[in-house]
């Protein structure tokens, strides 16, 4: 699947924004409040959500304001979408 | 010429016989505005003294130069309340050789005057001054620039240090009358520019919130003071800091207005809302340690129904006569409480130290009713845990907790969760709530924390209660 650049999420509290780009292999590089406690399980759910969407090579840049695991999935969704112009919504 | 102690602060600091090794000790009354503690220590550095123990009633974002002093060896010790920002990021990752001492502000007051805490040479930064020492945290000229108010935390420091320096950025005819500090305590006086920014003293933990979430809650914690069985007229009352417990006061004032109630007195930190209900003749008197805002410095000011009371006087574990003793009713905040109803409000999530005990296990214990108010997250982070990171306030002073999810109350006061059950009120195992966050985020990982201890918490009676460790990244 062709990826181009895509952002969603927001920098607030409780938010996390997701940055896809193109690239070789799933890459997740995370900037976590609570990377101590949960940056293992935000991975996971990042990349468990692009493969699900069938992204299987993305660079994604995560920066993440302590979101709970259904804001991440439904951040990680919307820049998938917006990165593949594929609306898993609709389509 | 009449007789003065005003003196250069280089020369206060030559007469007081300082010496290396030795503790000095500052107040923390303009809290976010403090500049005393990073002047007097500059110029200690700059005269070349090693080896200090720095011993503050709390210390915050502003005292990040420290670090500085520290890694340059004139500071290498610390006791206090608190800590906050780069200084104590610093600290849990281990800047410090030896462990920081953190006492309670009653425990603190009490080991001051057993002589558990030595103090050398006090600098304490008043607001107004005379000639001869005496010394208030209240304006007494047009010239007056930094008000605190109270200066409660001071006066163990002022009555039992070996040697006191008071700085003032407004020295004023003698006698500065009503004065807190007496000038028989007081060798020196140093005249400065600032001893601090007061509109900074509401800064740090001390917030008005208008956060809906923080709303709900102080109305909870409002309903569970109203049907505990202890509102009544002459009840006493105290909050803490955060936006919840101090907007619970609010919603109190209705109902004590409907019902006709009374409190006799308010006690601790004193705030803006404490002080309006003071004056609709809704709270007797003020027993103030600490005003949290510019309207209770100036109420205190000018007030005679509204006192300061020392640390020891607030809340000493060792003095029968301390006013916690006499308290019914406070509501406290909390980093972190776990299913034994242990708090912590000193150590984040992330094992990086980030408050100060305050008076938190002094008003626990000792009050008839203790209510903490926290959401059960803070973004991921949970707030009702099964252990808790670091133990400040034993569970066996806490009775009920307020959450958004329900009300959780101590095994021990059946008679309370029978009343709030009956007033119809969510009464919550606290099991379930340590479990519904758990729900919500996932189970965290183990915090990295490291083999060596930089934090030791003192109880209030002056023993080990837990040790921290750093933090490793």
């Amino acid at each position: 699947m062709e990826i181009k650049n895509a952002v969603a999420g927001t920098l607030e509290s409780g938010d996390i924004l997701i940055q896809i780009a193109p690239g070789d292999g799933l890459q997740v590089e995370l900037q976590s409040s609570v990377a101590a406690q949960f940056g293992r399980q935000i991975k996971a759910v990042i990349t468990e959500t692009l493969s699900g969407l069938g992204i299987d090579n993305a660079y994604v840049k995560a920066t993440d304001k302590g979101a709970l695991d259904c804001t991440i999935r439904a951040r990680v969704t919307a820049a998938a979408v917006r990165a593949t112009g594929k609306d898993v919504w609709k389509d | 010429m009449r007789y003065t102690k005003v003196v250069t602060l280089e020369e206060a600091i030559r007469k007081s016989g300082l010496r290396d090794g030795m503790t000095v000790s500052f107040h923390h009354h303009f809290r976010g505005g403090d500049k005393v503690v990073n002047l007097v220590v500059a110029k200690l550095a700059e005269m070349g003294f090693k080896d200090l123990h720095l011993a503050a009633s709390s210390l915050s974002d502003v005292h990040a130069p420290l670090i500085e002093h520290i890694r340059n060896g004139v500071i290498t010790k610390i006791s206090t309340s608190g800590l906050r920002g780069e200084l104590a990021n610093e600290i849990s990752h281990g800047l410090l050789k030896e462990p920081v001492v953190f006492r309670s502000h009653g425990g603190r007051g009490s080991a001051i005057a057993s002589g558990e805490l030595h103090i050398d040479v006090a600098f304490l930064g008043a607001s107004s001054c005379d000639e001869l020492g005496n010394a208030s945290g209240c304006p007494r000229s047009e010239n007056a620039k930094s008000i605190c108010g109270s200066l409660g935390y001071a006066l163990p420091d002022a009555r039992y240090a070996d040697h006191v320096v008071i700085l003032t950025d407004d020295l004023v005819p003698y006698p500065n009358v009503p004065k807190s500090i007496s000038a028989c305590d007081v060798e020196s006086v140093v005249v400065v520019d600032s001893v601090g920014d007061s509109s900074k003293i509401s800064s740090g933990a001390i917030r008005d919130s208008k956060n809906p979430r923080d709303i709900l809650l102080a109305k909870q914690a409002a309903k569970v003071i109203i049907n505990s069985g202890y509102f009544k007229d002459g009840f006493s009352i105290q909050t803490g800091t955060g936006g919840a417990s101090l907007a619970a006061v609010k919603y109190i004032r209705e109902s004590m207005l409907e019902q006709g109630i009374k409190a006799s007195f308010a006690l601790g930190g004193i705030t803006a809302h404490m002080v309006k209900l003071h004056q609709e003749g809704l709270i007797g008197r003020l027993v103030d340690v600490q005003s949290f805002d510019k309207v209770a410095a100036e109420s205190i000011a000018t007030d005679q129904m509204h006192q300061e009371v020392s640390a020891v006087e607030y809340a000493s574990a060792d003095h029968v006569g301390s006013a916690v003793h006499a308290l019914d009713i406070v509501i406290l905040s909390a980093l972190e409480v776990d299913v034994n109803f242990n708090v912590n409000v000193l150590v984040g999530s992330d094992g990086i130290i980030r408050g100060a005990i305050g008076g938190h296990p002094d008003t626990a214990e000792d009050s008839a009713l203790s209510i903490i108010v926290c959401p059960l997250l803070r973004g991921r982070i949970p707030c009702v845990v099964p252990k808790v990171t670091t133990l400040i306030t034993p569970g066996k002073g806490v009775d009920v907790v307020v959450t958004e999810y329900g009300i959780a109350v101590n095994p021990t006061r059946p008679e309370i969760a029978a009343r709030l059950e009956a007033a119809g009120l969510k009464v919550v195992d606290i099991h379930d709530l340590a479990a519904k966050a758990r729900s919500i985020i996932g189970e965290p990982d183990e915090l990295p924390f490291g083999d060596r201890v930089v934090g030791i918490v003192m109880d209030r009676h002056g023993k080990v209660l837990d040790e921290i460790h750093n933090i490793v990244d």
